[in-house]
């Protein structure tokens, strides 16, 4: 069940600190930018070599994210996500990773059946029968739908293969 | 009279069974799109993408602009039965909306809204109709430099007309075209910004990114919330319809303002949000009494819903006339468009007239079609909402993975749209706009190549920006929107200096 009710304490991670976190994430991809632009020739060879505009746009974004930082240093704090609801969001979340992970090794339609299940009982106040027929359905309808339908292939896994797919 | 007969054959050619159907199709789907959260308009359209790939392109952007109009529709029912808005341009809408639905009008306050929407797009389909082959045949005489100075201007309207602090937008808008940079350069082959990894070789396909920054990270917001909905009940009858439709034209006016002025903020990008906060705010100045406004005024509901589809249907003339999307589910729209092998630009008009012809009879169909059929079935589309979100939210998210994955049959896309779904959540919370960032992914490439091509004619010269007149508006055009924010902030504070009182109590 989602606890419904607003945490009893508001404290959370700082909005400030995630600002200026996300600014200097920005500052470090354009500083990747600019040494890989510049390592390939950044600059003019009988006309723009192929780093020329990424280049120009790094510094760009340079510029724009130290502005963030400045601002994001100067700003009032406030909580960026409550510790409540940022527990909301990891249990949405964590699982969501996991099922990306499964996928990989399960093939999509068993991973999402699992994920289904997984996320219904622990977040949702279903009875059994409910659960397990979203579980199968889901994935059937999937199968029905992409593989015979549109015959999109999708990612498969070991139970699919035995089953000749 | 030559427009008239392109458009009489491509009523012909949407009027045939099979695109009909997709029409409904596509309106059915884009009202669960637009009433869902986690799905919106950029979301669903980009997650259908794929499945289109086979299909005749005609036939499957009919569809997938009817997700679009079904998604605009679909929004209004949020705002006003939930005070959800689904979508950021119909938040001017949950004003007036929302009181109206507590005061047991929620039947005329939708009949209102899904009327004034039809209007807001008519407005802007006569529009596309008459000036996009206008555009487009001015714009065939468009070099490299003038393609750039276009992408400079739209680049430089968002940056200057954008709300939200103007570092966010150059950030977002600069992260965009680094992305769009990753990957094969086509002019010399060479690997860029890929550092080794060969999964990085393909690039970033923006319908990954775009399943991850709208649909994962909506989902994590909305989870956030803590999810109790609470929706009014509505049910809408021939009576409240006619009797709405009935009081419409007393409110002409307004709906004429806001057609006007949606049209011109679709024109330029950036702008069906800020249409729809202009439409309201104008008829609340216009009115009689403005007082009623907030409180369940018909005219508070009509005034944004029409400036909102005006733009958002004007957003699709610059995208069909020169290639250029004004909307980040306009920008998916082109991406599908290079997809199915169509070269977005002027020459859209010369060699594909059947395809852009079909489309623009099919916004006349669609619209007519989306009317009838949301306000035959509001009851079952606002039960949607009452379906439990822990059997929702991981439905979204399995189709999510799966959009993300067919695009190119890649299992590295699934976890690239994990990573987009945590910047969605990130930026939309610190306030970083998406659509700048969507825009530059899409159109990076072609404004680079643009740039590059423009340089390599004139040898390295920039003044190739400045060689005729054409180009120098563009860009000095371009150059005042970038400077439009801080100027007009700079003359709000001397107002502010000087008139002190009045004006702090009419901010927000």
């Amino acid at each position: 069940m989602i606890d419904a009710s607003p945490p009893a304490d508001e404290r959370g991670v700082s909005r400030r600190l995630v600002e200026c976190l996300v600014s200097l994430l920005l500052l470090g991809v354009a500083a990747l930018t600019l040494w890989d632009s510049y390592g390939r020739g950044a600059g003019w060879d009988g006309g723009p070599e192929n780093g020329f505009f990424p280049a120009r746009v790094g510094w760009i974004l340079a510029a724009a994210a130290l502005a963030t930082l400045v601002s994001a240093l100067r700003r009032e704090e406030s909580v960026f996500v409550t510790y409540g609801q940022l527990r909301l969001v990891a249990r949405v979340f964590v699982p969501l990773a996991l099922y990306v992970l499964a996928i990989a090794y399960l093939g999509i339609y068993l991973a999402s059946a699992a994920f289904m299940a997984g996320f219904m009982l622990t977040l949702g106040d279903f009875r059994w029968w409910q659960t397990a027929l979203a579980a199968l359905l889901v994935p059937l309808v999937v199968f029905w739908v992409f593989e015979l339908q549109f015959r999109v292939p999708l990612p498969k896994g070991p139970l699919e293969a035995a089953l000749g797919y | 009279m030559d427009n008239l007969n392109q458009l009489l054959l491509g009523f012909q050619i949407a009027l045939t069974w099979h695109n009909v159907a997709f029409m409904i199709i596509g309106v059915l789907l884009g009202i669960v799109v637009g009433v869902l959260p986690g799905l919106g308009g950029p979301n669903g359209v980009a997650i259908l993408l794929p499945l289109t790939f086979g299909m005749d392109p005609t036939s499957a952007i009919i569809l997938l602009s009817s997700i679009y109009w079904g998604a605009l529709f679909g929004g209004a029912i949020t705002s006003i039965l939930f005070n959800i808005p689904g979508e950021a341009w119909s938040v001017a809408t949950t004003f007036d909306g929302y009181p109206m639905a507590q005061q047991g009008r929620a039947g005329e306050a939708l009949t209102a809204a899904f009327t004034a929407s039809f209007i807001g797009a008519l407005a802007g389909v006569v529009l596309i109709t008459f000036v996009a082959p206008l555009v487009a045949r001015f714009a065939l005489r468009f070099g490299p430099a003038e393609f750039f100075g276009v992408f400079f201007l739209t680049f430089c309207s968002f940056i200057g007309m954008g709300k939200e602090n103007k570092a966010k937008i150059v950030a977002s808008l600069a992260l965009g075209f680094l992305l769009a940079a990753v990957g094969l350069d086509t002019i010399s082959g060479d690997l860029r910004l890929t550092f080794g990894a060969s999964e990085l070789m393909k690039g970033f396909d923006f319908l990954v990114v775009v399943i991850g920054l709208f649909g994962v990270s909506e989902i994590l917001l909305t989870i956030e919330e803590g999810l109790h909905f609470k929706g009014k009940r509505a049910a809408i009858d021939l009576a409240v319809v006619l009797r709405t439709w009935a009081a419409l034209p007393r409110h002409w006016a307004t709906l004429v303002r806001s057609s006007v002025v949606g049209m011109w903020m679709g024109v330029t990008p950036g702008g069906a949000i800020a249409a729809s906060f202009m439409g309201y705010g104008l008829a609340k100045r216009f009115a009689r009494d403005p007082e009623r406004f907030g409180k369940g005024e018909v005219a508070g509901v009509l005034a944004p819903e029409t400036a909102a589809h005006a733009a958002g249907t004007s957003a699709l003339l610059p995208m069909l006339a020169l290639g250029i999307p004004g909307s980040a589910t306009a920008a998916v729209l082109l991406g599908g468009l290079m997809i199915w092998g169509l070269q977005p630009g002027p020459l859209l008009f010369v060699e594909q007239k059947e395809f852009v012809w079909g489309l623009i009879a099919s916004m006349y169909l669609g619209n007519v079609a989306g009317l009838l059929i949301v306000l035959a079935t509001v009851p079952v589309f606002a039960a949607i909402m009452r379906i439990p979100f822990a059997l929702v939210a991981p439905l979204i998210l399995v189709v999510c993975a799966i959009g993300a994955y067919t695009v190119e049959s890649s299992r590295f896309d699934i976890w690239l749209m994990l990573v987009f779904g945590v910047v969605g959540y990130v930026f939309k919370k610190l306030d970083y706009p998406l659509a700048p960032l969507v825009l530059a992914l899409v159109l990076g490439d072609r404004a680079e190549d643009a740039f590059r091509q423009a340089l390599l004619g004139s040898g390295g010269d920039l003044s190739v920006f400045f060689s005729n007149g054409l180009v120098s508006t563009l860009m000095i055009l371009g150059l005042l929107l970038l400077v439009w924010g801080p100027l007009s902030e700079i003359g709000r504070r001397l107002v502010r200096r000087l008139l002190p009182g009045r004006v702090a109590s009419a901010s927000p």
